[in-house]
């Protein structure tokens, strides 16, 4: 394999890299607050819609990605009513989270575009166009350096620069402010934020809130940065890979940025090549697809490094038993 | 008392939660600009009018008793299974492997032969997640989510690499031989001189769904492992407390649950297509947790819900014939229905028990 190959590879994988990174941060906003979510596959799907339906109609990339988060942010709020309001069970909520997103896009599609459930291709100013930073052109000669800048740094849409700033952000929200302790708080020992006259019912729907702007991102982000409008489940796993991703960087901000870094890497590998030969074993690509699940049932297992989700997960807070 | 009397709960809860749902599937409808009453009258002739109709509504419904029923044992053991599919998948390898390498006779022995293939491959895909989850405590729904899709690698992988016959192009094992093709209801139905739809896929493994129904009734309600099972569900310290071994309970119930849903693939691998195609399970994995929930985990209502999202899916298939309304107004469908029936169950719940409480305060 030579130099552009794999710089080609590396800059296919941190593209394929992004949505996952947002839609994994979304996870673990809301699953260090104790809300289990296993519907950021849906809610990416709405926002990939409604931001490709809107960018389409209006001509405007902004006014679709703002429309995207909307989107999501409804179905958040729904996970919220269900999940924190109604003390329903979060899991199932998830599910229904999921359906409703593969059903309604593909429905509303429909009705609007009548294309066979998906939007018109998106042009111009309604999707996002790479930039090209500074000097990148001009530095492009220098040997290594001067692609791997120009390839891999250089040359992204906007989501993905935001993206992999979001993981610092996180970090410092999560580990060096106020919010960002009762929101790990909230995760661990509700009872006790409740003790000290902080409500758990209102950082948890800060935290669903969140979760649901960053997957609003993620999904602009694949309809209208990655690809060009919107196609019927063109999510594809991805709201599930990052869940993977989250168990994997056992709900960590910066072990987040290098899991799904892997997985991008993984999709990226098995974009491009069909088999991979190792000589005496040649790996088919459907195990490469399959990877990232065996990866993460290895660590659930618990035979490479425990993952020990927030001890409040997953259960409702009752005040007063 | 501070309880809502049982028929409200098993009855009048589900019923209203339904007919929200129904509310919120009929504003879609009117969102996209069409007539729900036209919609409901075409899906009704379409699903009910004629055996054919009724011909797929049953052979949907026959998917979802299994799956529902996979789904309804492990909530039993208060587990979610949402690896249905995966578990279904891996049951139509099971199936074909059966069918197309035991030299079989006749379609009952075949039927035996499959129905343990089935059940054997479904049972062996949720044991790891069992497995898993009693000894390692990693949770059973992210576990068997990755196992629907290592399922789906593995199902790709084996049709195209190793089951597909030589120089065919689409991903699917050869036909099976004449002799495991199963009797339709068509075929059943004629000797006692019911005229019955020739071209509806429902078959015999219909019948073995009733009998799956009948056999988790018996195993829930009436032997000292369904016990067991609804005791570690009820409370896991009270179960311990009492000897029974949680890892035990945890790795049976799943393992009957992986099982019930592998059965699925007898009606549509071997019923239906008669080979093995590469996405035969259709998401009914997943219409098996709208089932169990719409159900209660009662195989009775198992089954009743079984058949209304048998109605819905043939009704559906006609509205995209006739309508502009696509395929996905189910999907929506089952979305709601989970969503009222399951997440939202304390919505319709907690209204209804102050309604009765206060009642029952002014005649005390």
């Amino acid at each position: 394999m030579d130099f552009a190959t794999a710089l080609q590879i590396l800059d296919s994988t941190v593209r394929l890299s992004t949505p996952l990174l947002l839609a994994c941060l979304a996870g673990l906003f809301s699953e260090r607050a104790g809300i289990f979510d296993i519907g950021l596959e849906g809610k990416m799907l709405m926002a990939a819609f409604f931001s490709a339906a809107v960018a389409f109609v209006t001509g405007s990339v902004w006014l679709g990605m703002l429309a995207g988060i909307a989107s999501s942010m409804a179905l958040s709020a729904l996970h919220g009513l269900a999940s924190i309001t109604f003390r329903g069970n979060q899991l199932i909520s998830g599910v229904a989270i999921n359906f409703l997103a593969a059903g309604l896009t593909v429905l509303i599609a429909q009705d609007w575009f009548s294309q066979g459930g998906r939007t018109p291709s998106l042009i111009g100013q309604a999707r996002f166009e790479p930039l090209t930073l500074p000097l990148a052109d001009t530095l492009q000669t220098v040997p290594i350096l001067g692609p791997l800048y120009h390839e891999l740094i250089s040359g992204h849409t906007l989501p993905v620069y935001f993206a992999f700033l979001c993981v610092p952000a996180t970090w410092w929200i999560l580990y060096r402010t106020r919010f960002g302790l009762r929101l790990r708080a909230v995760g661990e020992n509700p009872a006790a934020v409740d003790t000290a006259g902080i409500s758990v019912i209102g950082l948890r729907y800060a935290a669903v809130a969140i979760c649901g702007l960053l997957c609003g991102i993620a999904g602009a982000y694949l309809a209208t940065a990655l690809q060009a409008g919107f196609i019927k489940d063109m999510t594809a796993g991805r709201g599930y890979i990052a869940l993977a991703a989250l168990i994997f960087a056992k709900w960590r901000p910066w072990y987040a940025l290098m899991s799904c870094l892997l997985f991008g890497f993984l999709q990226a590998v098995a974009l491009r090549y069909q088999n991979i030969d190792l000589g005496p074993v040649t790996l088919p690509v459907q195990f490469m697809d399959a990877l990232p699940y065996i990866l993460t049932v290895v660590i659930l297992a618990g035979f490479v490094g425990r993952a020990i989700p927030p001890r409040a997960g997953g259960e409702p807070y009752v005040k007063e038993r | 008392m501070d309880r809502m009397p049982p028929w409200a709960d098993a009855l009048l809860v589900p019923l209203i939660s339904l007919v929200l749902a129904a509310i919120l599937s009929a504003l879609v409808i009117i969102g996209i600009g069409e007539d729900p009453v036209a919609a409901v009258t075409l899906m009704v002739k379409g699903a009910l009018g004629s055996t054919y109709g009724w011909g797929y509504t049953l052979y949907y419904a026959t998917n979802f008793i299994f799956t529902g029923l996979a789904v309804a044992v492990a909530f039993h053991a208060r587990m979610f299974n949402i690896g249905g599919e995966g578990q279904a998948m891996l049951g139509g390898l099971g199936v074909a492997l059966v069918c197309l390498y035991l030299p079989l006779p006749h379609w009952t022995l075949a039927l035996v032969a499959a129905t343990l293939g089935a059940a054997i491959f479904g049972a062996a895909w949720a044991c790891v997640p069992a497995v898993l989850q009693a000894r390692r405590g990693s949770h059973i729904v992210i576990t068997t989510i990755m196992f629907n899709f290592i399922a789906a690698a593995l199902l790709n992988y084996m049709l195209v690499n190793l089951l597909r016959p030589k120089g065919a192009m689409d991903p699917a094992t050869a036909k099976f031989p004449a002799a495991t093709n199963l009797p339709t209801l068509h075929d059943m139905l004629t000797p006692i001189g019911l005229n019955f739809s020739k071209a509806a896929p429902a078959n015999v493994t219909l019948v073995i769904a009733l009998l799956a129904c009948l056999a988790v009734w018996l195993l829930i309600w009436r032997t000292r492992l369904g016990y067991e099972i609804r005791a570690f569900g009820h409370s896991e310290t009270a179960a311990r407390y009492a000897g029974i071994s949680p890892t035990r309970i945890t790795v049976v119930a799943m393992l009957i649950s992986g099982g019930l849903a592998g059965l699925m693939a007898l009606n549509t691998t071997m019923g239906e297509a008669e080979r093995l195609v590469l996405n035969s399970v259709e998401g009914a994995g997943f219409i098996g947790i709208a089932v169990a929930l719409m159900g209660r985990s009662h195989p009775l209502g198992v089954l009743m819900a079984a058949v209304l999202f048998g109605f819905l899916y043939q009704g559906g298939a006609e509205l995209a014939l006739w309508t502009n309304i696509p395929r996905e107004l189910i999907v929506v469908i089952q979305a709601l229905v989970i969503l009222f029936t399951g997440a939202l169950d304390n919505m319709v719940r907690m209204p209804l028990e102050r309604l009765f409480l206060s009642r029952r305060r002014k005649e005390g």
